[in-house]
């Protein structure tokens, strides 16, 4: 009950605080879950990145979808509440040790129809700039063949609520959706997570 | 309240409603025509004089306290797009934290409550030193400097000049009070008439750019154009005002010549960030902050010359 109407209403609050605006690719058709599995992923500076991403997806399509977050962060008191109930958080742990656990429970989640929001940088960057993507998208994409990737670039989120501060400042905020990728035949991981990061970067 | 029965106000406002009503089903009627470019700014122009009438409306309805909450709302979102385009990073989230939720609410109510020897220096004085405290205190110098005063800057135009708006309602006028509303009504007509016929002008008969690198649409014809028509307008509603027709026409005068003054300046401001529109609040045509920049120059001015002219 809770994760009903608490969710939207977090998302329509963070979509009045950042004032976000959307655009989406031109030519390409809205996602809709029957389309496949798709992971979103976009640039990491601000806990405020997978709400305002989430509350800019239409309906269907935000109803099936689930972000990735480190356990080691989320996975406890109201964090955990927060992440686990109200927004179905994959909940997986950064650390080196436990990657392929990891891959699995994305795997898992994802399913016949599901959407993921993935973070590649693995953590938030302070000035808005993309760091290195990390290997887990990567392994995903070699699990399920055909994923279908989506970039998104969230811009000034991390001037909204940057890394450290509670309170949000309200400027307005913009989220660039770009066309979706997929894991070329043969491409490698460094190859492959590059033109990734690319294709986020690009988008603003 | 008085000015409910003031006839001479009221016959104003119900003239500019008229004027307002055709002006509609003209441009309504014209697009249907034409989408050009011209039309449907004219459209959207419109469209925010009705949300002016009836923010207008509804504040003096409320005695006054509707005036301030709606341009302390204003002065919020155009505070917004404004820093969006500023250059600023982390080092000054505590600045503008104060800056969004104290220093903005502080200044209205300041106005709101008539301290001018407060509301007057607030900004200039108190928060432009702090805000380059605060920013110092948080420890990032690169470009310290213009961050620092970009956020200044934010603060004079979007805020500090724009309460001087709703600050007008506190106005004595040749030792009669209760004249604020008047002067309000006046300032928003002329300022909108003025920015309106710059415009008309400036596409019917525009010729020699005034400042081609910062605005291409700026044109002299354009502007002595409109400021003419500004200042017979002004001239032409003395009536409903404290003023006589010489004192209106030279006020008038001042307003349509700091309106345009003010269009230019935030024209170059967007020019210098690489940006057509300060938001996209209004779809598709530009933020608050596009459709009050006139008044932003205008208001101040105009307070301190009627201040001037006709004494507290």
């Amino acid at each position: 009950m809770i994760d009903r109407g608490l969710a939207p209403t977090i998302a329509w609050l963070a979509r009045l605080v950042t004032g976000a605006t959307v655009a989406w690719p031109p030519d390409e058709p809205l996602f809709r879950p029957e389309d496949g599995p798709t992971v979103f992923i976009a640039n990491h500076s601000s806990h405020a990145d997978f709400v305002v991403l989430w509350s800019v997806l239409p309906g269907d399509v935000r109803r099936a979808t689930r972000p990735v977050a480190a356990r080691d962060y989320w996975g406890r008191g109201a964090g955990r509440i927060l992440a686990e109930h109200v927004f179905r958080a994959v909940l997986i742990d950064r650390a080196g040790g436990a990657r392929r656990t990891a891959v699995d429970r994305m795997l898992a989640a994802l399913g016949e129809s599901g959407s993921l929001i993935l973070f590649p940088e693995g953590t938030r960057s302070l000035d808005g700039r993309i760091g290195p993507f990390r290997g887990g998208l990567y392994r995903l994409c070699v699990e399920r063949p055909g994923l279908r990737v989506v970039p998104v670039r969230l811009v000034d989120l991390h001037r909204v609520l940057p890394k450290g501060h509670v309170l949000p400042v309200p400027l307005l905020s913009r989220v660039a959706v770009g066309p979706a990728i997929h894991l070329g035949e043969g491409e490698s991981r460094v190859e492959f997570l590059d033109r990734a990061r690319r294709a986020v970067e690009g988008l603003a | 309240m008085t000015l409910l029965q003031d006839s001479a106000f009221l016959r104003l406002a119900a003239g500019a409603l008229g004027f307002l009503a055709v002006a509609t089903v003209v441009a309504r009627l014209l697009r249907l025509r034409s989408g050009s470019e011209t039309v449907r700014n004219l459209n959207s122009r419109i469209n925010a004089w009705w949300v002016m009438c009836a923010v207008f409306t509804a504040a003096l309805l409320t005695d006054g306290l509707g005036s301030y909450v709606l341009f302390g709302l204003l002065s919020f979102l155009a505070l917004r797009e404004f820093v969006t385009l500023a250059r600023t990073e982390r080092g000054d989230h505590a600045t503008l934290l104060w800056a969004f939720f104290v220093v903005t609410p502080l200044q209205y109510v300041l106005v709101a409550r008539g301290a001018y020897g407060l509301f007057s220096v607030m900004i200039p004085v108190f928060g432009f030193l702090f805000v380059a405290v605060r920013s110092a205190l948080a420890g990032r110098t690169d470009g310290f400097l213009g961050r620092t005063a970009e956020i200044q800057w934010g603060l004079m135009i979007c805020v500090y000049s724009l309460s001087y708006a709703p600050a007008l309602l506190g106005l004595d006028v040749h030792g009669a009070a209760g004249q604020g509303p008047k002067l309000l009504l006046f300032l928003v007509l002329v300022d909108q008439f003025g920015d309106v016929f710059q415009y008309i002008f400036g596409k019917l008969l525009g010729r020699h750019r005034i400042a081609p690198g910062v605005s291409p649409n700026k044109t002299w014809e354009g502007f002595v154009g409109g400021t003419a028509c500004a200042v017979l307008l002004g001239a032409g509603i003395w009536w409903a005002t404290p003023f006589t027709p010489w004192e209106a026409a030279g006020l008038a005068l001042g307003i349509a010549l700091m309106g345009f003054c003010g269009g230019l300046v935030m024209s170059a401001v967007k020019r210098d960030r690489g940006v057509k529109d300060f938001g996209r609040t209004i779809s598709g045509h530009g933020g608050v902050l596009d459709r009050i920049d006139s008044l932003t120059f205008a208001a101040p001015v105009f307070f301190h010359l009627v201040r001037a002219v006709a004494g507290l």
